[in-house]
């Protein structure tokens, strides 16, 4: 075998060996990669005690309701389950309901406590005549229905 | 409101539009400049060198037939 | 210790470098006049003529210097893997200078990906910076540029740290599909593709066309600076081989 051959067989199967460790390790790894929790998630977790985590999802349709001061109280879903959020502080400027949310906080008695909540949007861009006219010719995918689209069906 | 202000205020987010357009022609324009340079000084040696050699050459000759 | 004399030898046997300089020549101007063009109508068409976003506003203007500057950030690592690996394999010397010179370019659009990724982050998430799998893959990747521009500067003799640079390139190719695909794979609070998707693009073709503008204005600078830098590097190999023919006699 020429040197060439040598150095090209060594390349390709290092590559190859290489490729299926990082597959394996990636599989490993599953969930815990996820930068947040789906409320289904939580309903299937039991007891999470004190720990701080993520959950996130879109913001139910017609469940903001700002209290006193900064607070507000508003659900997150994924469609299937949801969680009741109460949160005291800046809402960043995407936050509306229909969209992509991630809070960060504690489960209490069944309400998720949030300490930070951040935006999170799909991946549609349109200029707002656009989005006016499709909205009123009536082909306009729900917001939720988009933003459901964008997010994974499970862990991974 | 002028056109000019309204343009420059980019709906509240000129803070955050500007300085990212601002940086990228700053890293752009940065790296294009550096490697233009770094092209001419060495083009520059390389003229240098091979006149020194040119110059050297019928000495070295002459050291050598002595 | 008489490897450098291989170097020479291996330099003038090879005619690829000596060619590269004569067509390059020619094509330089021919790059910067394009990408000058396509910034100028690309920068037009982001800042001026593209519409808002209908949910974003005038933030989503960061897009069209955040987007290409990533996908740049990937084009680059692979031509650099791919040029390090010909290098690697064949010994072409032409391919190891290509790999060397994009490797700072490479590692200055993702810079750029990560700064304006984080100014549009602030406004419409909430936040500059968060640790999930799109972010910190692309952090590493540029990590990964700054290895191999370490390693590949390590040595005293270039043809070492070529071969050792290479296989760091080679073994960090495997971050190119974790970042395009992490969006997909994993919860992120970074969304997903919006133009190279199965189902087409989900933008409006209003951004999608100054997008596609810049993308490539950002392309042509690439080649344009590339052909700068592998110019540089064959200067720099010619006054080592000049030098050293004048050290050795």
């Amino acid at each position: 075998m020429k040197r060439k051959h040598k150095r090209l067989t060594f390349v390709a199967v290092g590559v190859g060996l290489l490729s299926l460790a990082a597959a394996l390790f990636l599989s490993a790894i599953g969930d815990s990669v996820a930068f947040f929790h789906s409320p289904s998630d939580l309903a299937n977790h039991g007891d999470l005690g004190d720990r701080r985590i993520r959950v996130g999802g879109l913001v139910e349709d017609g469940s903001v309701q700002r209290g006193q001061g900064a607070e507000v109280r508003f659900r997150v879903t994924d469609l299937a389950q949801s969680v009741p959020v109460v949160y005291v502080g800046i809402l960043p400027d995407l936050f509306r309901e229909g969209q992509g949310v991630v809070a960060q906080g504690r489960l209490r008695d069944g309400v998720f406590v949030a300490d930070e909540v951040l935006a999170r949007h799909d991946e549609t861009y349109m200029p707002p005549e656009v989005a006016e006219s499709l909205k009123q010719a009536g082909t306009w995918q729900h917001m939720e229905a988009a933003g459901a689209a964008s997010m994974p069906a499970d862990g991974y | 409101m002028d056109p000019v202000a309204t343009f420059l205020e980019m709906g509240g987010y000129g803070r955050f539009v500007w300085p990212a357009f601002a940086f990228t022609a700053l890293v752009l324009a940065g790296l294009l400049v550096q490697s233009l340079r770094t092209l001419k000084s060495r083009e520059a040696q390389l003229a240098f060198l091979r006149d020194a050699v040119e110059r050297t050459r019928p000495t070295r000759g002459e050291a050598r037939e002595a | 210790m008489f490897a450098p004399s291989g170097q020479v030898a291996r330099m003038s046997r090879f005619a690829n470098p000596n060619r590269f300089l004569r067509w390059s020549d020619r094509l330089v101007p021919w790059l910067a006049t394009v990408t000058g063009v396509l910034f100028a109508v690309g920068l037009y068409w982001a800042l001026v003529a593209s519409p808002p976003d209908y949910q974003q506003g005038e933030s989503v203007r960061i897009m069209y210097v955040h987007v290409p500057a990533a996908w740049m950030a990937l084009f680059c690592y692979t031509a650099m893997a791919g040029a390090a690996a010909v290098g690697l394999i064949w010994k072409h010397p032409l391919a190891d200078l290509i790999a060397k010179a994009t490797a700072p370019i490479g590692a200055a659009f993702t810079l750029l990906a990560l700064v304006t990724g984080a100014l549009w982050g602030k406004p419409m998430w909430g936040t500059w910076w968060v640790w999930d799998a799109r972010l910190t893959s692309v952090l590493v990747l540029f990590f990964l540029y700054l290895g191999y521009i370490a390693l590949n500067s390590a040595f005293d003799e270039p043809g070492r740290g070529a071969r050792a640079s290479a296989i760091l390139a080679l073994v960090g190719l495997v971050n190119v599909p974790i970042i395009k695909f992490s969006v997909d794979w994993w919860y992120t609070l970074h969304q997903p593709a919006s133009v190279i998707r199965l189902e087409g693009p989900a933008i409006h073709a209003s951004m999608l066309w100054p997008l596609l503008l810049m993308a490539a204005a950002f392309t042509s600078y690439y080649f344009w600076v590339l052909a700068v830098r592998v110019r540089g590097e064959i200067m720099a190999h010619k006054i080592r081989a000049l030098r050293l023919r004048q050290a050795y006699g």
